[in-house]
């Protein structure tokens, strides 16, 4: 199965590891088949509490673990174009609200994508999450709506089901399997305990374990049920 | 990292007394408390290259430990201190781990500015 042609597909999330779990098929696809894709990561995860114990890393050098993981992330996706937005994990909601929406803007001129990833605004749990999404979908907005490209968003609050529905862009991405499992073993200082979990359920065959690698779900973003009239 | 030897931190600790340091203070237990469990209560504080200059530094109490600052006018604690290091930067890292290897509590102290 190939996924329908996009002119360009722009990824935006704030933390290394993001990408993984929930969009790094769907990437490995669109690349397989030819489409650029750009991500752009904007933190590098300085924030994150996995370190172990015994310590393997230090919060000073965390970041630099991550970013390695991020670029080896981006190599198990086959992704060329990865960027480093350079702000601090756990800040993004407290940056200046515009000049984050201009960073989105200057990356949609840029990319010119048809398909814009990132999380849905209200569903997406962590603060940085939500202020990305909130960035995207504002830049967005700006657009004329007949130049606006395509939005999904990656939601998995706890009350999605309830309030959004199923999600209604499912890709099956079974061809890349093994690109999604690099991508998640990449990112193995963050990961380790998720991923010894889901060896142990693959290896039971648990349906939902196995459901990682089969589908990836994403929401397109409702106009009409905008989070916000206007910014 | 090591595990925190009292002594050993002691002196550390001594050693940037009376002097403009940089300060890295942070607690989490996590974005995502809520998430997993809804009756968590998620808090947190976070500080970072704030300039203070201590008189007295000390650590108290068995692992998990205190670490505590006496600064002219105030007061610096972390609670929960269970590593240290003092790094390639000549900075005094501390941090407590709890028994999943996720970091809870850091207090970090350094001559020089901490990365952005």
């Amino acid at each position: 199965m190939n996924l329908p042609q996009e002119r360009h597909v722009l990824v935006v999330f704030p933390h290394p590891d993001d990408e993984a779990f929930g969009v790094s098929g769907t990437i490995s696809m669109y690349i397989k088949q030819g489409i650029p894709v750009t991500y752009a990561c904007l933190t590098l995860g300085e924030m994150g509490r996995n370190l172990g114990n015994p310590p393997f890393a230090t919060r000073e050098s965390l970041p630099h673990i991550r970013k390695q993981e991020l670029i080896a992330s981006a190599e198990a996706m086959g992704l060329t174009d990865l960027r480093m937005m350079g702000l601090r994990d756990k800040t993004v909601e407290f940056e200046d609200d515009e000049e984050m929406v201009e960073m989105m803007t200057k990356l949609i001129e840029e990319t010119n994508p048809s398909l814009i990833i990132t999380f849905y605004p209200e569903y997406a749990v962590h603060p940085d999450h939500e202020a990305t999404a909130r960035a995207v979908v504002r830049a967005v907005r700006r657009m004329d709506e007949t130049l606006r490209p395509k939005l999904y968003g990656l939601a998995f609050a706890n009350n999605t089901a309830a309030e959004l529905g199923e999600a209604d862009v499912i890709h099956d991405i079974q061809s890349v399997r093994e690109q999604k499992m690099g991508a998640m073993r990449a990112h193995i200082s963050q990961t380790a305990w998720m991923l010894a979990e889901m060896d142990k359920r693959l290896a039971a065959g648990e349906p939902e374990a196995e459901n990682w690698f089969t589908f990836e779900r994403f929401y397109t973003y409702r106009w009409h049920e905008d989070f916000e009239k206007l910014f | 990292m090591e595990q925190v030897q009292v002594g050993k931190l002691q002196v550390l600790l001594d050693s940037f007394a009376n002097k403009d340091v940089f300060l890295h203070l942070e607690t989490t237990n996590g974005a995502y408390a809520s998430h997993f469990d809804e009756t968590v209560f998620n808090a947190g504080a976070f500080i970072r290259n704030i300039v203070v200059k201590y008189e007295l530094g000390k650590v108290a109490g068995d692992s998990p430990h205190r670490v505590g600052l006496k600064l002219p006018h105030g007061w610096v604690y972390a609670q929960g201190i269970t590593h240290f290091e003092m790094d390639e930067h000549g900075r005094l890292l501390m941090a407590g781990h709890d028994q999943t290897g996720k970091l809870a509590v850091a207090l970090q102290i350094s001559e020089t500015p901490f990365t952005y």
